[in-house]
């Protein structure tokens, strides 16, 4: 269990324990007196043992003191609740930025320099902002080791910040039910001491070097799974979100368009603007509005090497 | 109020012959206690269904991966489990089953202001229900956003929401007449010398809780047509790819769904303030305190909404303007549980099944509210938020608090609605396990949820394992509970023991009526004296 643990993997982590330690002592404390009492008045004054009922009507002094005491218990406990929260508010201007895309499910994390990935990297020690952006519905960045959350709301600037503390591996989550794979949106955090991160995050030939030797076709799939297009195109003709990839290549689709129904050969054109452009082309018997465009997140390149990968699934 | 001299005072309202025989008699009767149970009924059978849609999901949960559906399928059951329970059952429950039998008796009236109305409005109910049903089983796809319909996932999914939206908002409709009609009944029908602070605290509580219902469901009926309207039209209120603000839904949704949940706790706290000093033998502790309590907690309920929204995206100072509000309306809660205790001090304890309920309710109850200090505070919101945390802490307040408040009421007041007594060996046994089942499915989601696991989650890591097994053996100890419970109740309600008129030396007005009460209650209605009251034990 994260609460109580005594690892500190982020600066939020003791602000926000401390609430929970304050709020859950106030709360058992008065669980269990009050149980107590209750249990023990169940027997002392059971009719068989207290046969007649002295009338009581109520007593002004106890209201005043059962209502004062608790209200200056809440306002404790509001404080140290605020306390832990107030900081999470602004991010400090030398915060190292990223761009985490969410979309229908998954997300994807957007450096600077031009590099994404589906785990997010960070540096150890350093202010991490995350800048949250989504192309369809709301979703919500999880990570509960860290103690932050912050939902991402499609047209909305909205951000999060953390400096993780110590290095390892975690879990983020989205918490904001989004439909069908929500449960499997979740990805991984990894925390890498500074002088680590900085030659992963400067070190471009890793990535030039496996697109090298990587044919268009294993590049293609490795695109979609990464950027989670196979979340609603099945590669075996079973109909998920949106239509299967099998046999799509170079056969023909009923479309709507504007409106208008039309049959249409599926080729490289069809395909670059079925990714670039969905709600242009309909498929027949599918939801507009589902697939939001990739513009801006899918180079050219990557885009015919999804083609590539397409024409081999028979 | 149709007073006719021509119905007889000696026949009960069960023997009744009216015009109509047969099921007639009941869905055409305007008597509210045939409404009363009409209602009973129809919620029972939901109730059913709700049930078995949340054992299905804990039994997919037992382990991860798929155990017997797929993801689209435990969508569309938290769903419509959802729906079912938050709008057909907790919202509309306790006034619409106790607060239709007993409001007129307890008040000393012969019927409500408006007995056509009321009829109306059990039609207008079953009407809803039935529109949510068929969006399930007719359409391309069973309705998949959860009972929150949050834009804009409500109108980019592809199953067929409209129904199920048209239900929610015909189920509201029900609601308000309900609430309408029982304002006008304690303004106008009470018992000549029955004052303000000589009602019953049970009506008080339907009085709150009318007022809520009168005033936030308009906001929830606007809000799902402009959900419909987005769907259908695309006018871009909502949605961001049209200029509209996905926000605002969130705070158009909770501002009436938050003071909701005090729809349904209200009334589950004027029926545990009843059955607390009949067993107790004694006058409820702090009378006037309660009541304030209720009107405080009816009121300030309206202003804290956005404890649903830490993470949405709202200023820092609506932030914690809204959590401030949200300690603040702990206290009128934890006010009346100081009271209730209190009523036991000294009585004459007599601990029978009702009882039971009220002291399972109150540990419950404390455990839901307490638990709503860790969603008020902000730092600990902001962990636990859409977590299984919040999933267990509602459960605890509106199915801990409403369900254990309606086991209570039905027991108590059985006797007076069926004119027989329940079998108590078996009342309690199915209590007992009922209790014990209930605290191995919810708290174990406390648990989850503080270790990160998100709700409306259709599979999860290994690590959240253990906790989700125990979890699920303990739906079924619970179902168990309430199989014994209900099974109990309906062969009492046939052989059991013939009831007297007052079978717990109760001191409201219902008691003084024969059980089960003539079609119009009273020969005469009763007059409050001076020294008369709703809780005078000698
Ligand atoms: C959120 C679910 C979703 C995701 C993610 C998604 N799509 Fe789609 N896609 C759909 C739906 C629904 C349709 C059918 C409706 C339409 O034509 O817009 C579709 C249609 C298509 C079509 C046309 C298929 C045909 O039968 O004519 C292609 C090609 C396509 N998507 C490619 C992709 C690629 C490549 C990706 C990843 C970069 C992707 N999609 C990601 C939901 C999705
Ligand atoms: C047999 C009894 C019940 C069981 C086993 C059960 C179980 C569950 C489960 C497993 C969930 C899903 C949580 C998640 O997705 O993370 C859920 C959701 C829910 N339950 Fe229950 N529940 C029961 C009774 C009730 C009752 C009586 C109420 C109302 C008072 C209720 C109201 C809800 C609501 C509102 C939701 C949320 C649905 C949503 O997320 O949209 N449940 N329940
Ligand atoms: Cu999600
Ligand atoms: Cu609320």
């Amino acid at each position: 269990m994260y609460i109580l643990a005594s690892t500190q993997a982020s600066n939020f982590v003791s602000g926000v324990d401390k609430a929970f330690i304050i709020i859950l002592a106030i709360c058992f404390f008065f669980l269990i007196a009050l149980t107590a009492v209750m249990i023990y008045f169940m027997f002392k004054y059971n009719k068989k043992k207290h046969p007649k009922a002295t009338q009581i009507k109520g007593s002004n002094t106890l209201e005043v003191v059962w209502t004062v005491i608790p209200t200056i218990l809440v306002l404790i406990m509001f404080y140290y609740g605020w306390a832990g929260w107030k900081p999470m508010r602004e991010a400090p201007e030398d915060s190292f930025e990223i761009t985490v895309n969410s979309r229908m499910w998954n997300f994807t994390f957007q450096y600077d320099n031009g590099r994404r990935t589906d785990t997010l990297f960070i540096p150890k020690d350093r202010p991490v902002k995350l800048n949250l952006r989504s192309m369809d519905v709301i979703h919500s960045v999880y990570i509960p080791a860290f103690r932050v959350k912050e939902d991402v709301v499609p047209g909305s600037d909205k951000f999060m910040w953390f400096t993780a503390q110590n290095e390892g591996i975690y879990e983020l989550f989205c918490t904001e039910y989004c439909g069908l794979q929500h449960s499997y949106m979740y990805n991984w955090v990894k925390v890498m001491p500074e002088e680590e991160f900085n030659t992963w995050y400067t070190d471009t030939t890793q990535q030039l070097a496996s697109a090298q030797v990587e044919s268009p076709t294993a590049a293609g799939k490795r695109i979609m799974t990464n950027i989670g297009c196979l979340a609603c195109h099945s590669l075996d003709g079973s109909r998920l979100v949106g239509p299967s990839f099998k046999g799509l290549y170079g056969h023909e689709a009923t479309v709507k368009t504007g409106g208008e129904t039309r049959t249409v050969m599926v080729d490289d054109e069809y395909i670059k603007r079925s990714i670039f452009d969905p709600n242009a082309d309909i498929v027949e018997g599918f939801n507009k509005g589902l697939m939001v465009s990739y513009e801006g997140q899918l180079t050219e390149t990557e885009v015919e090497q999804i083609i590539e990968y397409l024409k081999t699934l028979k | 109020m149709q007073a006719s001299s021509k119905i007889p005072t000696d026949v009960s309202y069960l023997e009744y012959k009216g015009k109509h025989k047969g099921l007639l008699s009941w869905i055409l009767s305007t008597d509210h206690k045939r409404i009363g149970l009409l209602y009973m009924y129809s919620m029972m059978t939901l109730f059913l269904i709700g049930v078995v849609l949340g054992l299905a999901m804990k039994f997919e949960l037992i382990a991860p991966g798929k155990t017997i559906m797929e993801a689209k399928d435990y969508n569309a059951v938290f769903t419509v489990h959802g729906v079912i329970m938050i709008f057909m059952i907790v919202v509309p429950g306790l006034p619409a089953v106790f607060g239709n039998f007993l409001l007129p008796i307890m008040i000393g009236a012969k019927d409500v202001a408006f007995p056509k109305l009321n009829l109306a409005s059990w039609y207008v109910y079953i009407a809803g229900a039935f529109l949510v049903i068929a969006s399930v089983l007719f359409g391309d796809g069973s309705p998949d956003t959860g009972w929150t319909f949050y834009a804009p996932y409500s109108f980019k999914t592809g199953t067929n929401m409209l129904p199920a939206i048209f239900g929610a908002f015909v189920l509201g409709f029900s609601s308000i007449l309900t609430g309408l009609n029982f304002i006008v009944t304690i303004h106008r029908l009470r018992a000549p010398g029955m004052t303000w602070t000589k009602m019953p605290l049970f009506p008080w509580t339907l009085y709150g809780t009318a007022w809520i219902q009168l005033l936030a469901t308009p906001i929830v009926g606007i809000t799902l047509v402009l959900v419909s309207l987005e769907r259908i039209f695309g006018i871009g209120v909502f949605d961001p790819a049209l200029g509209g603000d996905p926000i605002l839904y969130q705070h158009l949704f909770w501002i009436y769904s938050h003071p909701a949940v005090y729809i349904m706790i209200l009334p589950a706290m004027g029926a545990i303030s009843e059955i607390i000093p009949t067993f107790s033998q004694k006058h409820v502790f702090g009378y006037k305190a309660i009541v304030a309590s209720t009107l405080a907690i009816a009121f300030v309920g309206y202003f804290v909404w956005g404890h649903h929204m830490f993470t949405s995206g709202m200023s820092g100072t609506a932030q914690y303007t809204f959590s401030i509000l949200t300690f603040l309306v702990a206290i009128p809660s934890a006010i009346k549980v100081f009271n209730w205790i209190s009523t036991m001090y000294k009585g004459s304890i007599n601990v029978q099944t009702p009882f039971y309920w009220a002291v399972s309710f109150i540990f419950v109850f404390m455990i839901g509210g307490l638990s709503g200090l860790v969603l008020g505070a902000l730092a600990t919101n902001v962990y636990v938020h859409d977590t299984a945390f919040v999933v267990a802490h509602f459960h605890f307040i509106v199915f801990g608090g409403v369900g254990f408040a309606f086991f209570g009421a039905i027991h108590y007041w059985f006797p007076k609605m069926f004119g027989r007594m329940y079998d108590s060996t078996w009342a309690n046994a199915g209590w007992l396990i009922f209790t014990i089942g209930f605290l191995t499915l919810y708290s174990p989601m406390f648990y989850l949820g503080m270790q990160g696991m998100p709700r409306r989650y259709y599979d999860y890591l290994e690590e959240f394992h253990a906790a989700n097994i125990l979890s699920t053996m303990g739906s079924w100890v619970m179902t168990l509970g309430l199989v014994i419970i209900l099974i109990n109740l309906f062969r009492s309600a046939k052989s059991g023991a013939i009831a007297p008129k007052d079978p717990w030396n109760g001191k409201t007005l219902e008691w003084t009526v024969p059980s089960p009460p003539p079609v119009e209650n009273y020969e005469e209605i009763p007059v409050y004296g001076e020294k008369d009251g709703p809780y005078e034990y000698k």
